[in-house]
This record gives structure tokens, sequence and C-alpha cells, in this order.
């Protein structure tokens, strides 16, 4: 390396957001530990991104979750050949790129950081997608540990009180479930607690987000795609709650400053569905070089959208709505209200969608929404088709075109 | 046989039969999508039920609603919602399913064009106390919209009837899959195709009465009627029900029972007719083989698989599913991996289309049967 690359573009140096060293210290001692549970005693619970993590903090059982683990993946550019390997154990090329990812690492200890440290549990909620419940049945015959399920019925015009009873009973059978396998008693007053520091963390994921409403937006959709992995993660403890203290601060420090994440923001854009992990800089880059931020998204913005329905002085029982009435587990119409609202808050110029393979409750119903959005917001749409891992599905120089085009409809329509 | 007439009639214009059906009974026609339609509520509401296939129209106007990646029943469905060929029904319901199926749900209503819409939220989860309490909450909720948007008071008395009827074509249904597994050449599988598929949309009672006669009929065919073949076990998800049967028999072999929710797992379970009637309708439904968008233990569609191949005393398996299915795509490698520890073979086929040309399929199902 000559000493010309070495130097630092001060401007750009400037735009760099401080905390994402600080982020991934806590991630990289955050899997060690998970990884060196055997040696602490501890449990480790597999569980899915939408799932109710709090009794496993209280119960000082450490989650992981395989999601997170199939964006390192897909951002890693590891996705083909995990997939690939799949199919070659059956599994079809058209289901989640996630599980195909996921489910292939499990039997090579390959990906990014050598395979998940196994777990003695999986908790399984199908508030995400179904997808998970197949994916989740298949390690348990795998990896052979006891399987929870969580079944949280689908909201597509209402949450009834007879769902609501259900999932009721299921939180104290996940609470069993806990007992029996971790040997010992819930503390039920320090799940109380634990629920206090999931949602002082969701709300400042929520303030953190909120941030990009200033013009010039201090951040991105794609910083927030890396600032998530703590919300998910680590939702429910203190690291959390501290990290995100310090990132609302850099925000606003760098909105008093008028530090802006793209140069000269000219048009301002809304991300739908999960990012393309495996082109992230990518299509940074291709939207910054037309002026365009993404300053809003409704994937990462779905880890504090049921606050409304958490009450933290009665965490427990809130959950049963908190958990259930998340933004995918809504009929499509609530999703384009959603959409709608979203559109307002950030003053988004244009909707762009990522339609994707993987994620079919995110995906189908995309075109109605897209619809709704045009006629209530009068502001131009762009679909993406592609997948989150699975880069096979992605065709660069079509998508460029398109996003030219839509930048040219975008420019026209102010 | 003659009998099969008013089946074929059936499904070769199903559309024309429920508008027949419709004005001649002056009684609602309603949509159902899966065989977890509570099929003894609706027959009470005095409703026939109509179980939607998609017709095999090509996709136009579904695509604006329906990305490429959903399966051919999806976007099929769709598309006769929106071309106006379903415009006869007075409403539809939709189970919950899979995650297809569930968008499908919001679609649909979004774009109403098929009367009323009810949602069974149904538990994914069957085999737990709470969720079967789940379950019959839901059939007694589903029971009082029915009731509410047809105008029908659906007494006890209609259930019982219902439930009645119900079990009747079930036990003989039961009884035509016991004759072909005993003597698989004794009825023709298109025959069969067009009496089950005919039994998910005509008229319930009219339908009894001819499979009534159908038995007894059969029952009365010696075993030396049938030629030699390999004994197939039909698994996986046919929702759309496309005619396989023709081609696997003409590729030397014969379908001598299934696993599928246009099948065996449509026929199976009796409910009790005393106690609690729509607690009894939703045991059955939660005791009954599960749909694999559906849990009931991690190994439990395997198991099962396993013993109706024994059982039928199958040569093989095969497993046909319709592409982006993606329930049936998780559960092939395991079902796969338990039917050969018992040397049971299998083939995978996946059907991209709605409706089967032959060509691939059948040189597939040939070097199959041969191999066996």
């Amino acid at each position: 390396m000559s000493n010309n690359d070495k130097m630092t573009d001060p401007e750009k140096e400037r735009r760099k957001i401080k905390s994402v060293k600080k982020m991934k210290d806590i991630m990289t001692n955050y899997y060690i530990e998970a990884k060196t549970a055997d040696q602490t005693g501890k449990k480790v619970a597999w569980i899915t991104s939408g799932g109710p993590v709090e009794p496993l903090i209280a119960m000082d059982v450490i989650p992981v979750y395989p999601e997170n683990h199939g964006a390192m993946i897909g951002a890693s550019k590891m996705g083909v050949d995990l997939c690939e390997k799949a199919e070659e154990m059956g599994y079809p090329r058209d289901l989640c790129s996630y599980a195909r990812s996921d489910i292939s690492c499990v039997t090579v200890d390959g990906g990014p950081i050598g395979g998940l440290p196994k777990p003695d549990m999986l908790v399984c909620c199908n508030n995400i997608c179904g997808t998970v419940l197949k994916w989740y049945e298949v390690q348990a015959r795998y990896l052979d540990v006891p399987l929870f399920i969580l079944d949280t019925p689908v909201s597509h015009t209402d949450f009834t009180e007879e769902a609501h009873r259900y999932v009721k009973r299921q939180f104290e059978e996940y609470v069993a479930f806990l007992e029996e396998h971790c040997g010992k008693k819930m503390d039920m007053d320090h799940l109380e607690e634990v629920g206090k520091v999931s949602m002082e963390g969701q709300n400042l994921w929520q303030a953190v987000l909120d941030t990009t409403m200033n013009k010039p937006s201090p951040m991105s959709a794609f910083d927030a795609f890396f600032h998530l992995a703590l919300i998910v993660t680590l939702r429910g403890t203190t690291t959390a709650v501290e990290y995100y203290k310090e990132l609302l601060e850099e925000m606003k420090q760098r909105i008093a400053e008028g530090i802006s994440a793209v140069p000269d923001e000219k048009v301002r854009l809304l991300w739908d569905n999960l990012p393309v992990w495996y082109r992230t800089k990518w299509l940074s880059e291709t939207f910054a070089g037309h002026g365009a931020c993404l300053v809003a998204d409704t994937y990462t913005s779905a880890w504090c959208g049921s606050l409304k329905y958490l009450d933290p002085d009665n965490f427990f029982d809130s959950m049963v709505q908190g958990y259930s009435r998340i933004y995918l587990n809504i009929g499509v119409d609530a999703m384009a209200e959603e959409v709608v609202k979203m559109v307002d808050k950030y003053s988004a110029d244009g909707l762009v969608m990522h339609s994707n393979r993987s994620c079919k409750p995110y995906s189908l119903g995309q075109y109605d929404i897209l619809e709704i959005v045009k006629k209530r917001c009068d502001i131009p749409t762009l679909v993406i088709e592609a997948d989150m891992v699975d880069s096979r599905s992605f065709a660069e120089s079509q998508i460029e075109t398109r996003i030219g085009a839509f930048m040219e409809m975008i420019n026209a329509n102010r | 046989m003659d009998k099969f007439r008013e089946f074929y009639d059936v499904i070769s214009d199903p559309a024309g039969y429920a508008r027949e059906w419709r004005d001649k009974n002056g009684k609602p026609v309603i949509g159902t999508f899966c065989s977890y339609a509570p099929e003894e509520v609706i027959l009470a509401s005095g409703a026939l039920g109509y179980r939607l296939f998609g017709s095999g129209a090509d996709i136009a106007k579904a695509d604006a609603h329906i990305q490429s990646y959903a399966c051919s029943l999806v976007r099929g469905a769709m598309e006769d919602s929106l071309n106006g060929a379903l415009e006869f029904l007075d409403g539809t319901v939709f189970p919950h399913t899979c995650d297809s199926i569930q968008r499908l749900s919001d679609i649909w209503r979004m774009n109403n064009r098929t009367g009323f819409h009810l949602d069974l939220v149904m538990p994914v989860k069957l085999d737990t106390d709470s969720s079967r309490d789940y379950m019959a909450d839901i059939i007694r909720r589903f029971k009082v919209e029915l009731a509410e948007k047809t105008g029908a008071a659906i007494t006890e008395e209609d259930l019982r009837g219902a439930i009645d009827t119900c079990n009747q074509i079930r036990n003989t249904m039961q009884r035509l899959y016991s004759l072909r597994i005993e003597n698989p050449g004794v009825i023709k599988g298109e025959d069969m195709h067009s009496l089950v598929k005919a039994g998910m949309m005509m008229d319930r009672y009219r339908f009894l009465e001819l499979v009534k006669e159908i038995a007894d009929d059969l029952e009365k065919v010696t075993a030396a009627e049938t030629k030699p073949g390999k004994r197939i076990v039909l698994s996986g998800g046919l929702c759309n029900m496309p005619d396989v049967y023709g081609i696997i028999e003409k590729s030397g072999a014969y379908v001598v029972t299934d696993d599928l929710c246009t099948g065996s797992r449509f026929f199976e379970g009796n409910i009790a007719e005393d106690g609690d009637l729509l607690e009894a309708i939703a045991r059955r439904y939660s005791n009954r083989n599960v749909c694999p968008a559906k849990h009931s233990g991690i190994r439990t569609r395997g198991e099962n698989l396993v013993r109706i191949a024994r059982e039928s005393r199958a040569d093989g398996v095969l497993y046909i599913f319709l592409k982006f299915c993606d329930p049936h795509g998780f559960d092939y490698p395991y079902l796969k991996e338990m039917l050969e520890e018992n040397g049971i073979p299998c083939l995978l086929y996946e059907m991209e289309e709605q409706l089967l040309s032959g060509g691939q399929f059948e040189t597939r199902c040939q070097a199959f049967m041969e191999m066996l």
C-alpha cells in the first residue's frame, strides 16, 4: 500500500459515525461470551428476532439469534455458498435464505464466525413468519434440543380476546419451559426489571431513529441496519441502553454540527423490507451519488413499533400484545398505514421497496401498499427485486438503471 | 363408470355448477381456501362450501398484486377473483395456514370482489391444551360470525345434522380408500381424482348419495380384476388439485393412497356427535394429520407418512409440491430421510405451473417406477 492510499479524506472522516467501533467491540464480546458459555455454565437459547427475549435475560440465559447470523452471512458475502449447500441437502432454492444458510452452517460449523454457539434450547415465536417455525423444527431435529413455540395469531383486522387468552397462557407455558430447562424458578420481579430496561432500550432506539427527521439527516437507514444489532440481540440489557444513549448523543452532536449522512442531501427516501445485506455499501453509494439519503425504513423501526402496547408497570402481561401486534403480524392495510405515517414523519420524497424473495410476509402485499402510498402521499415509488442474503437474485446493472430512472422521477416531482 | 359422470361435470365447470346450485337452492356459496375450513359449520348454515383451487387462467391482473414467487394456487386464485370469475361467491373463508395464504387473505380483502370475508386465525401449534382451547374458541367465533354474515340461525340441530353428514362422507371415503389399498385397480386414478375434487365443491348431500352407491358397488368387485403394478403413496401438497393420477397410472403404477390435504387428510377423523358439538368439531381439526404449515411435534409428519406407506404396502412415495410452497419445501429432506431409513424410496417433483403439462413429469415418473 502506498502512502497516498493511507491518507484519509478529512471530510469523509468527519462524516463517519464514531460509535461504530464500540458497537463492533460489544458484538465481539457478546459472541465470545456466547461461544464460551459451556465454560461459564450459562445456558444458550436460540431465539427468533421478534421473540420475547426478556424472560431469557431474566433467567440469565444467553440469547443467540440465527437471523442476526443470517445477516452476518449475507454481509460477509458467504450467502451463496451456504445456500447452495442447503440446496444440496434437499432444501429448495425458493426457501428463505436466512434459513437455508443457517441450516447448512450448523452442519459444517462454517460461516463468518465458525458457526453459532450450540444451544441448550430453541425459542421460536411466529410473529414474524411461518418460516421460522419450519426452520426451528429442522434445527430441533438436527440439534436434538427442546423447542418452545410461541404462537402469536396474526391480527388481520383485529387482535381478538380469544387470541389474547391463548397468548397469555403461552407466556405462562414459556416461563414453565424455561424453569424446567434451567432448573430454577423465574424471579418475576426481576423479569419486570428486565422489561423496564428493555423498554428503555427501545425508547432510546426510537429516539436515535427519530433524529433522522432532521434535514439533513445525521444518519441513514444503512447506518440503522448496522446499529440495529444491539436492540435485537441485547434487548433488555443495560449494555444496549448505555450504547444507545451514546449513539443518541452522537447523533444530536452531528445535527448541531451540521454533519449529514449524505453530503449535500437533496432527496429523502423511505426503505421498506430487510436490507440487501451483501450490497448495502453499493446501494448506499448509488443513492448517495444522486444526493439521496435513505432516512428511514420499516425494518429497523419494527423493534420499537409495539412500544405502545408495552407497560413498564406490568411488563409480563403487556408482552402478550407487545409481541403479538408487531409490524409484520398485522394486515397489509394496517402496514400501509404505518408506511404512510413514516412518509409524513420523515418527510420522504420517495419510497423504495425491496421485494425480497426470502420474505413472503414482508413482501407479498407490497404492491398494494405501494398503490396506497402513491395515492395518499403522491410520491414516486421504486421496487427492487432481490433477496436479503442470496446474491444470485440481484441484477446490479438493471437495478442501477431503475434507480436512475426513479431519481429522475423524483426530481421531476419536486 | 357412469356414476362418475356427475363428478366430471362438476369439476369441468365448477363455477357453472355453483351458480346453478345457488339459483336452485337460494342459499349462499362460500369459497374456502383449505382443508382447515370447518365444513360442518358451513354445511350447518345451509351454504355450499366451495373449495378454491384456481382455474388455471393466465396470470395478468394478479401480477399487479402478488409477486411471481408465490405459488400457483395463490396467484391463480387471485387472478380468478380479479377477473370476475368468482363473483357468484357470497363470501370467502380464509383459515390461517402458510405465509402466502396469510397475505393473500389481506390482499383479497383489500380488493374484494367475492362478498363477505372471514378470517379463521387458527392456532399454528396444535399439540398443547391451550392451543386446543383456542381452536375451540375459534370455531365458536366462526359459527357466530358465519351466522351473522349469512343470516342463518345455525342451531344445535343444524350442527348435529351437518356433523352426521360429514361423518358419513368421511366413513364412506375411508371405505373407498381401504378398497383401493386392497385392490388398487378397482377404481381408476382419474375417477378417484374427480370424486375427491367434486367432494370439496358439490352439494354434500348429493355427494354422499353418490359415494355410498359407488362404495357399495365397488365392494362387490373381486381382486382378480387388478393388473399388477407398483404401489405408490402420493404425498406433499397439491393444494390446487391437478390430475396427476392418470399420468402415474400410465407409467405402470397405482396410487394406493395419499397423504394430501386434497385427499385423505380432508376425509379423516370423525367427530363425536354428543357433548359440546363445536368443541367436538374443534377437536377433529386439532387432531387430524397436520398440514406442514402447522405444528404437532417435530417428527409427527414423518412418522405418519412412514406408517401410511407401510400400512398400504407401498413400493414408493411420490412427493409432489407446488413451487414456492415453503412448508412442504422445509419438510421434504427429513421426510425423505425417514422414508429411506425405512427402506421406502421417494421421488420429489416440484410443480411449476398451475396445471400439469405431462412431459417432464411423465418422464420422471417412468424413471422412478423402473427404479422401484
